[in-house]
């Protein structure tokens, strides 16, 4: 068994298991910190942006200024933002089976793996993760292309050139595989590859059937070990009411599904209290209206309470309220009926949380000069500061509120307390503290025998024996094996069968019944009575007791019986018929003339003493 | 010899009070738990006194299984849980486990309320038999025990309604509930993979019918309704809350739309928003045309349909009313039925199957005088017009279902006897397995032959899997194994690995046999032509001539000395194992017939 590691991402796995014969690919995620070195794709032309310098090379150098520009400092790209790929060279793409997608945010690669590289394979995900996750790509395909851009920069990549760069840049990894945003048909081409799989469909989800596995691998832990998202919740709130008090606005980069949910029913209890009712709330995103309606069908999925407000009948999450009561309001985009509703101060939450591309971008434009104004950060992904950097300077506030659902280091040594694995495989992140606070060796996996760690484009071969496979047994052939009690509650049968192996699976059958030769055969060849199939006789174990022995030859007609000790046993003449019986501990040899009929009555006294295997 | 055992306790040839037990290696289920509407007294409930006589039902059932919320699957379910007394796990899909107790208060005040029967279960029993209710997905396998595992499969006929495979080891037991096997306006089509179940339990309603084009009947449908509105006459559908009632309000919805209707639609119950808030919330088990339009417009929103007071029904002019319960048997419809019948205007359209024993039963099969209660006498001069909408699967559905399953038995329930019998017939012809339709209270019993699991050692498997001349792994191979059988547990080993696992040591058993040949010949030359020989002969065998003169056939060895007294012999000592019988036993024989003559 081999684990393929092709995403270096902790959070954003790529994983591919060969095993038996089968190729499994688990996760596909999409690491889109690489559009951080790219300049911000604007709706509107912004005057700021277009008038930022050229970068030039220490010693004057002006080649690269069409496509590198300065920004306070920061060197950026200015190209339509690319994303890093999981590994496609470490192993062929093409003869993945089977992609294993565990949630939305893990198969922003699918596209990519699935439309370019020959896959033929099924790809299985439940319900709500393909379709949310289609909103997800939805929303990507369309901030990017809703804003072409006309120069494609490619120069920088050259190997010999990204090393004269300015860092981050000069350290950027695998930037040669770096690829633009796959587009709306791809989507529709790798979703309709998906199959649908159901909540513990063979495929089990819940935590009973990971109990003593052989291998754990473990992905996607939280980003942000220290927050605790209850608390991050409450600093958001509390940021948030402060600037709309004082006549601020507040923008909120997200994801149009996932952490938004939480953000609004929390915002649902608290803005009464706090004397917000009157502030508008506006999620700005083409798929704004399709993810508020989607979350609200998936009630199955949900937490055991939100599951009993469907039985009512009720919606399960609060925001349909919002919406009714008119405080919160979706738009596909800005332009449109957005124009004429937009009142301030408000609240807007929009994406893309990269702050490169959608909507976000406006906002930063307009509201980045008032210190009024304040953004606050929840997603984890992406790093607040390389985000904001080319806006800077910056005047409005800044707010990072990390919400990290994800299992802490806390959870997790809990989870393989519980579940105890053989080995635990994870990335090698998680087997050291953060870069940051060396000194907290609790932010690590601790377990022991310790976890074997993978990097990016690294093979694993894992420590996986198996000593038993399914087999299964025809109620035929069971009936006609013969178990003998060996020692008490163990019981031995030997099998003699026919093995059929079809897909994996193993069954076992009567052997045929020996063909009966033709009566009427005209010419007999030598070669006819070769023995057909070498049919396999069992071992043998036990011991032959001389006395009883001799006494069944007597029985059976053998009347010049005549025994002589030697070292390790005893002799057992026939003197007539010139046979010769040497009985040992764990051996007997019969020695004979050629008397077939003799020999087979002696073999046949030996067998009865002896227990067959 | 492994059996399978059914015994309906309602629903054997008779359409209500699906109730269904069977035991499978060991396992006990209960297949729905529904009441019948056609009667009132004792029957209406299965006899569940049947099951333990006088034990504990907790204890002698596994679990019982609701495949939908209909009231003839699901109907004596408190009655059986609290008063009969059952604490054991009820599955059922979340659609149901939402709607079912909701249906189950309708019923329960229908009867005490209005009828004014006590010992009836009240209020709190249905919620506290809600709460032994286990919620499935589609297709999640739910683990009952360690052995008895059961999974939900879609099957059409009113949201959430589900067909359920039980499976203990690789025996196992497809039951349907009501299905569909065609999509409709709001419902997908029922489906199951090839799961091959040693027996499937099919509903059979429309066991005789092929019903036309789902187009046809909906044209004429709203042709009659468009006519008797254009007389001014009233139309009265009586449905259940939910289910078709969704069915006919999108058709009639979308009808008054296109032709611009103005004649008033009224859905008669406080259910009506409530169910449809359901399936707006459910709307993942409705049909793939509206889940992927529900963002864009909402199919469930209704327009045109208003809800109906009681008072609508003396308004004058043309109206449609949906009214609850669908068989006329009481309720709301039935009121409105007698305020409506005695004008030939009006209409009253039944859109589905009717049990015997109810008023529209009785309407459908052509009475026209009716003694009420009190007996009164109600002659019905309105039209009465039967429409098949129930989303049951015709013959050729259930049909199409066998031949989806693979089941190697089929037993039909919810039908009548002489419509069954038909189907039974069509149904062993074409697919030649067995097909049963017992009674209530009848015993079937099916004999399983299940293969039996075994581990086998992988050294074992790929050892056998690599023997032969044949390379091809898929050709069928003759293979030898101990089994040792320990504890329950079954481990096919190498017989080498069974003697060592117990601390035994092997006994060798060898024979050496003396074939005498004429040959006067030094020996070394006789070794040769009896090598010579053999080669000749065992062509697909190792034959070895090796350096110390003697040879190998496999694993045999043959030597050659000198006679002690006689030159012109030549003694052959030919020595093999026990393991090596057969082979060792045919070289003696062909070697006592001689060395042929050319081959010197």
């Amino acid at each position: 068994m081999k684990l393929y590691c092709l995403s270096g991402h902790p959070t954003l796995p790529c994983n591919v298991l060969k095993f038996k014969s089968t190729t499994i690919m688990l996760d596909c995620g999409l690491d889109m910190t690489s559009a951080l070195n790219f300049l911000p794709l604007p709706l509107v032309q912004s005057p700021r942006l277009s008038k930022l310098p050229g970068w030039v090379l220490k010693d004057g150098n002006t080649f690269l200024d069409k496509e590198l520009k300065d920004c306070s400092g920061h060197v950026f790209v200015d190209s339509v933002p690319e994303f890093c790929l999981p590994e496609t060279e470490l192993l062929d793409l093409s003869t993945v089976d089977v992609i294993l997608i565990s949630n939305y945010h893990c198969m922003m690669a699918l596209p990519y793996i699935t439309e370019c590289t020959g896959f033929t394979g099924t790809v299985y995900a439940t319900e709500p993760t393909v379709q949310i996750g289609r909103l997800l790509m939805e929303e990507l395909v369309n901030s990017i292309e809703r804003v072409p851009k006309a120069q494609s920069a490619s120069l920088w990549k050259n190997k010999e050139v990204q090393r004269l760069l300015p860092a981050p840049l000069k350290d950027a990894v695998e930037v040669s595989t770096w690829r633009r945003c796959y587009t709306m048909p791809e989507v529709n081409s790798a979703l309709s590859k998906i199959q649908l799989v159901g909540y513990s469909q063979k495929i089990p989800m819940d935590q009973a059937s990971l109990k003593n596995s052989d291998v754990l691998i473990l992905t996607g832990l939280t980003q942000i070990p220290t927050a605790n998202p209850d608390g991050m919740v409450g600093e958001f709130c509390n940021n948030l009411a402060m600037t709309v008090r004082s006549g601020g606005n507040v923008l909120v980069p997200c994801y149009p599904s996932g952490v938004i949910y939480d953000l609004l029913e929390c915002l649902y209890q608290y803005i009464d209290s706090a004397g917000l009712s009157n502030v508008p709330f506006y999620f700005i995103s083409p798929v704004a209206n399709s993810s508020l309606e989607f979350s609200q069908i998936f009630a199955e999925w949900l937490c055991h309470n939100k599951q009993t407000k469907v039985y009512l009948p009720e919606p399960p999450f609060p925001h349909a309220e919002l919406i009714q009561t008119n405080k919160l309001k979706h738009y596909p985009s800005i332009h449109g009926d957005f124009s004429n509703d937009f009142k301030q101060p408000c609240v807007v939450f929009t994406g893309h949380p990269s702050l490169r591309f959608g909507d976000v971008v406006h906002f930063m434009e307009l509201w980045g000069k008032s210190s009024l104004n304040t953004i606050i950060f929840t997603e984890p992904d992406f790093s607040y500061l390389d985000a904001l950097a080319p806006y800077q300077p910056l005047a409005m506030k800044c707010v990072y509120c990390p919400i990290d659902t994800r299992l802490n280091f806390i959870q997790v040594s809990k989870l393989l307390k519980e579940v105890q694995p053989l080995h635990v495989v994870c990335p090698e992140q998680y087997t050291q503290p953060p870069p940051t606070q060396s000194h907290r060796t609790d932010l690590m996996i601790d377990c022991q025998p310790p976890p074997m760690s993978y990097r990016r484009a690294e093979v694993l071969t894992l420590p996986f024996k198996r000593r038993y496979e399914k087999i299964e047994i025809m109620p035929e052939l069971a009936d006609s094996l013969v178990p003998l009690e060996i020692k008490p509650g163990i019981s031995l049968a030997t099998v003699s069968a026919m093995l059929h192996t079809k897909d994996n699976k193993h069954v076992l059958q009567l052997p045929p019944k020996p063909a009966q030769p033709p009566a009427s055969k005209k010419r007999k060849r030598v070669s006819d009575d070769l023995p057909e199939c070498k049919p396999l006789k069992p071992l043998l174990s036990g011991a032959i007791p001389v006395d009883q022995f001799v006494q069944a030859l007597e029985k059976h007609g053998f009347s010049d019986v005549k025994v002589e000790d030697t070292a390790k046993g005893h002799i057992v003449l026939l003197q007539e018929a010139e046979t010769l019986i040497q009985i040992e501990e764990d051996s007997t040899h019969i020695i004979c003339d050629n008397d077939e009929t003799l020999r087979v009555k002696l073999r046949d006294l030996v067998l009865k003493f002896l227990q067959k295997f | 010899m492994p059996e399978i055992k059914v015994t309906p306790l309602g629903a054997g040839q008779d359409v209500g009070r699906s109730c269904i037990l069977v035991s499978i290696a060991g396992k006990n289920v209960m297949l729905d738990c529904g009441m019948h509407m056609g009667y009132n007294d004792d029957r209406r409930f299965p006899d569940f006194s049947y099951i333990t006589q006088n034990g504990r039902l907790t204890d002698f059932l596994d679990c019982v299984i609701i495949s939908h919320f209909h009231l003839d699957h699901c109907g004596a379910l408190p009655y059986f849980s609290e008063m009969v007394g059952y604490d054991g796990p009820i599955y059922m899909t979340h659609p149901t486990k939402a709607i079912c107790p909701i249906l189950l208060e309708d019923y329960r005040k229908i009867t005490v309320d209005k009828k004014g029967e006590t010992n009836f279960f009240t209020s709190q029993m249905i919620k506290d038999c809600m709460k032994k209710v286990v919620a499935v997905h589609l297709h999640q396998t739910v683990q009952v025990d360690d052995e008895l595992e059961i999974k939900a499969y879609y099957a059409g006929h009113v949201l959430g309604a589900a067909m359920f495979q039980i499976k203990v080891g690789s025996e196992s037991v497809a039951y349907t509930g009501d299905y569909n096997m065609t999509p409709d306006r709001h419902l997908g089509a029922a489906w199951i993979d090839k799961c091959r179940p040693d027996l499937l339990i099919s509903e059979s309603t429309y066991a005789t019918t092929i019903r036309d084009s789902k187009r046809c009947r909906e044209r004429d449908f709203l042709k009659k309704v468009h006519e008797t509105v254009e007389r001014g006459g009233k139309v009265l559908i009586p449905v259940f809350a939910l289910g078709r009632a969704q069915e006919l309000c999108i058709l009639l919805e979308t009808f008054w739309e296109r032709m611009n209707l103005k004649a008033p639609i009224y859905f008669s119950t406080g259910l009506t928003e409530k169910a449809n808030h359901y399936y707006k919330l459910f709307i993942t088990w409705t049909n793939q045309k509206i889940r992927k339009t529900f963002v864009q417009r909402n199919m469930f929103e209704f327009k045109h349909i208003k809800a109906f007071d009681r008072a609508f029904a003396d308004n004058p002019g043309p109206m449609v009313v949906f009214a609850t319960p669908g068989m006329l048997h009481a309720g709301q419809s039935l009121q409105i039925f007698r305020k409506w019948a005695g004008n030939e205007k009006n209409m009253v359209i039944m859109p589905g199957y009717c049990v015997q024993g109810t008023v529209g039963h009785k309407i459908l099969s052509g009475q026209r005088k009716l003694e009420m209660e009190g007996r009164q006498i109600l002659e019905v001069k309105m039209q009465v017009e039967y429409m098949s909408f129930s989303a049951h699967a015709d013959a050729k559905g259930i049909m199409q279902l066998i031949r989806q399953a693979e089941p190697r038995n089929v037993l039909l329930v919810h039908g009548e006897a002489k419509k069954m019998e038909f189907l039974k017939q069509k149904i062993e012809q074409e697919f030649h397995v067995n097909c049963y339709m017992p009674a209530n209270g009848e015993t079937t019993t099916f004999f399983t032959n299940p293969n039996i699991p075994v581990d086998i050692s992988l050294g074992l498997l790929k050892r056998e899997t690599a023997l032969g001349p044949l390379p091809d792994a898929k050709k069928p191979k003759l293979m030898h194994g101990t089994l040792i059988m320990k504890d329950n547990s079954f481990r096919l080993v190498s017989p080498e690995q069974a003697l060592k696992e117990l601390g035994l040591a092997e006994h060798q058993l060898r024979f050496t046999c003396r074939v005498h040949i004429q040959d006067p010949r030094k020996e070394h030359e006789t070794v040769l032509r009896v090598y010579n020989h053999l080669k000749g002969i065992l062509k697909d065998y190792s034959v070895q001539h090796l350096p110390d003169g003697s040879i190998m056939v496999e694993s045999i060895l043959i030597q050659a000395t000198a006679h002690s007294e006689d030159q012109g012999t030549k003694v052959l000592l030919v020595s093999w194992t026990y393991q090596d019988e057969e082979l060792g036993s045919y070289l003696t024989s062909l070697l006592k017939k001689g060395l042929p003559q050319s081959t010197g």
